[in-house]
């Protein structure tokens, strides 16, 4: 059972206003699975979400569902749900009326009693208090509590798949901490199978079982958030997971089995390892890559000069900006450290990575 | 750039097919008289013949006419907007307790019919009105001490009265979401209060301004019902000028001339309206109202606020109530003589139309109105609405009935529906045609803001869920709109109940309205005619007040856009 995907699509293409906006997209959902669609905004996320939904038609490739064409299947009979980004709540109906209208719209409808029963659970669930909120107006809610009447409307018909655009865009970090985490939790304890568009990698980290990278139109990576951040497949993807401490390789030679590398900042010596691509065009150095302080005689590769430009604090560790002669890099540096002073600091080769140039081209 | 979608609907051959029903009612019975009265002005009997153009043009009298016109709208706009301005301030920046109450009252002027406000000042400042009455108790005089009846005085003032709510709703709407931080900003620059209002808020409020005094102006030039009743024989606008000519003298000649030169001014001023109102929608940062509003905190500000809304309320609501208290004067004290009397041929003229079968008529025409204003309305607002490309030039189309006169209008009926094939001179939906094309404009504009704010996303959320189309249709778009047809059908009913310049040329005697009655009730001598005039104006003003009520109940916010 799980070999059959519940989602499928096969060389999706589509054009807008006669350019190239999805290019040949192909992507499984397992069962069960809760999948961040990531990317800058302007890639065709939303509208790769909306062809799914229905609500547009992709111009080339196919959609299966429990493997079943989608196509010319209207959006109202999809058995689908989706969470828009501004919400689209009804402005005109009371919390309990747009969590209940998916529930209406089942044939047969359910009973009064039944729909009581399953709105109420529905707002419990997503931490609304039933008795208090069912009459509210819902122009008159907070933001947040926006955010979970939208979701419980989009869960209450218990669809086979929800899709979600951007949700949480909108509200503070916070708050928006909160929520992923209370997100995820629910989508897990329902079982439910989830597609989750963002361009926030934070929150897919948060969110997703696996993470699929879309840039311009083309899937660039696909795996779990662990794999995707410890191994990018290109300069875009690591880019986009804020690993930016890139050089453009100037001379590339295999000596003794290890590869040597000629920058501007200076020489690397890296052992070829797992997760190195092919005919790379750029070092990564990640952010733990320097191990310490070289002493006097240092050695004449895997080191990195540079003065200290600033410290700041990031997520509880201490962050340098360092000021090279391939440009200004970013790294983790506990240690006390004088600004405005050179150092020359010794790298680790396994934080030195390898990477094809900028995605999708090669 | 995100690029943006709409669901696809295959409906869309079927919706321009039902756009051009609006746009062929519009084409029969609004363009095709205009059309008739340019044909008239230049071939009157089929051949070439300027006469009528040529009397106009050399006669200084209609030049006087055209100047006369031109000068009182434009020092009656003048005075509505500095009337307008203080209470638009208190409104945009204050927030206080009675607001909605008092912005609802404040459109009762607005929304009586014309033939109603004359009377209620004849009975406010007439000779034998309130304020003369009492001026010549208290100062123990002989005769009535204020003549405003029959000069330019009695008419401006009812035109700020009649127009104030249009210069207060759209300044105050405009005002209430200007960001108040522009003014701190100014005043911590070094600007003083009164520097701060002409360089900072005055600018910005420029285009609302300049937009609410040309819809003003428009009303003002095409004026009628409220210049033939208190401007007497001497004072005339274009309008009243082509009733008389049509009316009176049966000069079609010079009718069709002087109705052109009316339909040409109210062209040219329209096509500056909708360029200036393309440009109220200024770069401007609107914040909610919430952020802009404060409350009441001294008890200066409180006074001052207390006053000048207590002046507001005075000047709108007196003229209406003296309106009401002096039908009820009889011969021994208040009473409902007048009120008795209506249905009382008194002096069992042949010509007598039973005021009762008036009110019949109006409330028979008015409901016909409704029903065919609706109809088209919410046709041309789904057009309007849903049009991506061209939908400003359709949204001006439907406007131009709005600033076209009534009166020219019945006169185009007279010159295009008196002959084969389209004799219907004898036809009486002709009358609920004519006032269909006058509410028309309103009810779409009530319509069209609405339907805007339907976010293509909302009827997505609903198709996601399970709603077929039609079912979107009719959970998401029918309740959201329905508020706003109720206040178009609002609209329609008051508009047809009072509407006199168009109805007075083509209504045939027996199918008389409350207005017509009303008038010619007025143009009788005697204190009876008088009283029951008053009483069938009061009649109407209440059948009126009672639809706005209902109005009031079921608008949410500002839904209309005039």
């Amino acid at each position: 059972m799980t070999n059959t995907p519940l989602l499928a699509l096969e060389h999706l293409f589509k054009r807008y206003e006669g350019a190239p906006l999805l290019h040949d997209v192909s992507f499984e959902i397992a069962p069960g699975e809760i999948v961040c669609l990531l990317g800058p905004s302007g890639t065709g996320k939303t509208t790769l979400l909306r062809i799914i939904a229905g609500l547009e038609e992709a111009d080339g490739g196919d959609l299966f569902f429990q493997g079943n064409n989608l196509r010319g299947v209207p959006p109202h009979a999809r058995g689908f749900g989706f969470m828009f980004q501004d919400l689209a709540l009804f402005p005109h109906r009371n919390v309990f009326d747009n969590v209940a209208f998916g529930l209406r719209m089942q044939t047969p409808p359910p009973t009064r009693a039944e729909l009581v029963r399953r709105v109420h659970d529905t707002l419990d669930l997503v931490g609304l208090n039933a008795a208090a909120f069912a009459k509210r107006d819902v122009n008159r809610l907070s933001g947040g509590e926006q955010q979970r009447v939208a979701l419980a409307r989009t869960l209450a018909p218990r669809p086979r798949l929800i899709l979600f655009d951007e949700p949480l865009g909108a509200l503070d970090r916070i708050l928006r901490d909160e929520l992923e985490a209370e997100l995820r939790a629910l989508l897990k304890r329902l079982r439910m199978t989830a597609l989750y568009v963002t361009h926030d990698q934070d929150e897919a980290f948060a969110l997703a079982d696996r993470m699929l990278l879309l840039h311009a139109g083309r899937l660039e990576q696909s795996g779990a958030p662990v794999e995707i951040y410890n191994h990018p497949a290109n300069e875009f993807v690591a880019r986009f997971m804020g690993l930016t401490n890139l050089l453009r390789i100037e001379k590339l030679e295999s000596r003794n089995s290890k590869f040597e590398i000629q920058t501007s900042a200076g020489c690397f010596v890296v052992e070829p390892e797992r997760g190195l691509a092919k005919a790379p065009r750029v070092v990564l150095l990640r952010p733990n890559a320097l191990t310490r302080i070289a002493s006097g005689d240092a050695a004449r590769e895997n080191i990195l000069r540079g003065r200290v430009l600033e410290t700041q604090l990031r997520a509880g560790h201490q962050r340098i900006l360092l000021e090279t002669a391939g440009g200004i890099f970013a790294f983790e540096w506990d240690a006390p450290i004088q600004w405005n002073v050179e150092y020359v600091f010794e790298l680790d080769a396994r934080a030195i990575q390898l990477l094809r140039a900028e995605g999708g081209t090669e | 750039m995100r690029p943006t979608f709409t669901f696809q609907r295959p409906t869309f051959s079927l919706q321009s097919l039902l756009l051009l029903v609006p746009l062929a009612f519009l084409a029969v019975f609004y363009f095709f008289p205009l059309a008739a009265i340019l044909a008239y002005s230049f071939f009157p009997n089929g051949a070439l013949d300027l006469s009528g153009v040529r009397e106009l043009v050399s006669d200084s009298y209609y030049w006087n006419v055209l100047w006369f016109t031109t000068w009182q709208a434009a020092l009656s706009t003048l005075l509505t907007v500095l009337a307008a301005l203080p209470a638009a301030y208190i409104f945009a920046r204050y927030a206080f307790r009675g607001q909605t109450l008092v912005r609802a009252l404040t459109t009762l002027p607005f929304l009586m019919p014309t033939i109603v406000v004359a009377p209620a000042f004849v009975a406010l400042f007439g000779p034998r009105g309130a304020v003369n009455t009492f001026l010549m108790d208290v100062f123990d005089l002989q005769t009535a001490p204020l003549k405003l009846l029959n000069t330019v005085w009695i008419i401006l003032l009812a035109h700020v009265f009649y127009n104030y709510t249009i210069v207060f709703r759209i300044v105050s709407g405009f005002w209430s979401n200007l960001d108040p931080q522009l003014g701190s900003a100014a005043r911590v620059l070094g600007a003083n209060r009164f520097r701060t209002f002409f360089e900072i808020t005055l600018p910005l409020l420029a285009p609302a301004i300049l937009a609410a005094s040309l819809l003003v102006f428009i009303f003002d030039f095409t004026s009628f019902g409220v210049i033939l009743i208190l401007g007497g024989a001497r004072l005339a606008t274009l309008e009243v000028e082509i009733y008389r000519s049509a009316a009176n003298l049966f000069d079609l000649n010079l009718a069709a001339a002087l109705s052109l030169l009316q339909i040409g001014c109210t062209l040219a001023l329209i096509l500056v309206y909708t360029k200036l109102q393309t440009r109220l929608a200024a770069p401007v940062r609107l914040r909610p109202q919430a952020i802009t509003r404060r409350k009441l905190k001294t008890w200066g500000e409180r006074l001052g606020v207390v006053c000048a809304l207590a002046a507001q309320l005075v000047f709108l609501l007196a003229p209406l109530a003296v309106l009401v208290f002096e039908s009820l004067q009889t011969a021994s004290g208040l009473g409902l003589d007048n009120y008795a009397a209506l249905n009382v041929n008194v002096r069992g003229s042949a010509t007598f139309i039973a005021p009762t079968d008036a009110i019949r008529n109006s409330l028979l025409f008015a409901s016909i109105t409704v029903a065919l204003a609706v109809a088209l309305g919410l046709l041309a607002a789904y057009a309007v609405a849903r049009t991506r490309r061209g939908g400003g030039v359709l949204d001006a189309v439907f406007l131009l009935p709005l600033a076209t006169s009534a009166v020219t209008l019945g006169f185009g009926y007279i010159l295009a529906f008196s002959r084969d094939p389209f004799d219907f001179r004898a036809a009486i939906w002709l009358i609920p045609v004519a006032h269909t094309l006058v509410a028309l404009p309103l009810v779409i504009r009530s319509i069209v803001p609405l339907l805007r704010e339907i976010k293509a996303n909302v009827r997505e959320a609903a198709a996601v869920l399970g709603a077929a189309p039609a079912r979107v249709f009719r959970e998401i778009d029918l309740p959201i709109v329905m508020r706003a047809v109720i206040v178009g059908a609002v609209f329609a009913f008051t508009i047809s109940l009072g509407e006199f310049g168009a109805t007075t040329l083509i209504a045939r005697p027996e199918w008389a309205t409350m207005p017509l009655a009303i008038y010619r009730l007025l143009g009788q001598p005697g204190l009876s005619n008088y009283g029951q005039a008053l009483a069938l104006s009061a009649l109407l003003m209440l059948v009126s007040a009672i639809a706005i009520a209902l109005m009031e109940r079921v608008r949410f916010g500002e839904t209309g856009e005039f």
